[in-house]
């Protein structure tokens, strides 16, 4: 493979890493603070799918790369500019309707995605992409029946949720860009034409979206370059949590 | 050191102890299962250069006990006298539940857990509404949550005999 074509497939690995990792760190905060106990539990299970999910492809981004460098060392030891994340998937929790309505639209694009992925060159990431996308599925049914519980609740909750819907969707533009080395792994018959999910992914938003009452974001300004290494303010602080303690004490095992 | 060819002391090849050894490697957090039982186990082989290959596959992305079954491995395989073998992770094609056997079904039932549905195509996740409870066999159960105590249960509840249980999810 040509120096350029591995390149964007190093890219391509860290960015699908990144954004799962990310968004189960992200998750794990509610750990032991969510509202219910059921709640507790599923959230902390979806944090450890997608951790799950980042593992295998940061493995593959190790071997690829070829430097020595570990998945512990691609995850505990970048700082946050070598992070290729969603900025969506790096947004605080806030409260428990701002993190259902990041959930939904997250995981309806991973959902759609991984679907793509699965028939991808990569071996790996087909693997990786057969599983997550049937757990996707299971991430997109409890957000839906948040969004629509909440949305179709109390005058509160439904503002609540509204305001989680509002704030989300200048940060959902991204995951339908398509840039240099998205093209080159399309070519390569490793990646996906991201930019074709998002009728599809419109459709779904609209309808859990009027099914809870609640009015779909109009057009706006969308965010972008968590791909390419800018990041909100948010990932630094998440780093600084995540990475701690590798950092204070490198090679320390348990 | 002895050679995969050459029987060992107690006149089996290391293919054959292996084999048997394996055999009895049980899933962290469903005891009662064996990995091959849940399909984990894919692979069992000897290299020209008498090493064993061994191919395992882990289940849910976020299953902890994927780590401790590779230990497991490891374990009863250095007890069983093999000396050469490498353990492969292998993540293609993915693993399902489709691949648990039928003895794994109904040793989940037998331990009050519903198993997953056949036929896990990503229609079947969700086609799959009647849950039947593993305790009555009644047919009319709810979710309480789709996420339950490991990653890959949900928690239901039966209306009939109102009994609490984990539904083993399909993936």
């Amino acid at each position: 493979m040509p120096g350029s074509d591995q390149h964007a497939h190093l890219d391509y690995l860290l960015r699908l890493a990144d954004t799962s990792l990310i968004l189960g760190h992200r998750l794990s905060e509610w750990s032991g603070r969510a509202p219910t106990l059921e709640e507790d539990i599923a959230l902390s299970n979806i944090a450890l799918d997608l951790i799950g999910q980042a593992r295998p492809l940061y493995a593959r981004a190790a071997s690829l790369e070829g430097k020595g460098r570990s998945e512990d060392d691609l995850a505990f030891l970048r700082d946050p500019e070598e992070y290729l994340n969603l900025q969506i998937v790096e947004r605080p929790n806030k409260d428990f309707a701002a993190t259902m309505a990041r959930q939904l639209a997250y995981s309806t694009f991973a959902e759609l995605a991984w679907q793509q992925l699965k028939g991808s060159q990569d071996p790996d990431i087909a693997g990786v992409a057969a599983k997550a996308e049937k757990e996707c599925a299971y991430h997109v049914r409890h957000s839906a029946e948040w969004v629509i519980r909440l949305g179709d609740g109390t005058e509160e909750s439904h503002a609540r949720m509204q305001a989680g819907l509002d704030d989300v969707w200048m940060y959902t533009g991204e995951m339908f860009e398509v840039d240099d080395v998205d093209t080159a792994m399309i070519a390569a018959g490793i990646g996906f034409d991201a930019a074709a999910l998002k009728p599809q992914w419109a459709r779904a938003m609209a309808e859990v979206i009027g099914e809870a009452t609640l009015r779909l974001p109009g057009e706006r300004w969308m965010s972008t370059g968590g791909r390419r290494g800018i990041h909100t303010e948010h990932l630094g602080h998440l780093l600084a949590q995540m990475q701690a303690l590798p950092r204070a004490h490198p090679g320390a095992s348990w | 050191m002895t050679s995969p060819a050459e029987p060992h002391p107690d006149g089996r090849s290391a293919l054959a102890r292996a084999r048997a050894a394996l055999d009895a490697v049980t899933d962290p957090e469903l005891p009662f299962l064996t990995i091959a039982d849940m399909g984990i186990l894919r692979d069992v082989r000897a290299r020209a250069d008498g090493t064993i290959e061994i191919d395992i596959t882990p289940t849910y992305s976020g299953c902890p006990a994927t780590d401790v079954i590779r230990l497991d491995v490891e374990l009863a395989l250095a007890k069983a006298g093999v000396d050469r073998f490498e353990v492969r992770s292998v993540l293609s094609p993915a693993w399902t539940t489709d691949w648990m056997s039928a003895a794994a079904r109904d040793k989940l039932r037998a331990n009050g857990i519903a198993p997953p549905q056949k036929a896990s195509g990503k229609r079947a996740l969700f086609a799959a509404a009647e849950v039947t409870c593993p305790h009555c066999g009644a047919d009319a159960t709810e979710r309480v949550s789709e996420f339950g105590s490991t990653a890959c249960k949900a928690h239901y509840r039966c209306r009939v005999c109102l009994e609490p249980f984990e539904y083993f999810k399909c993936i």
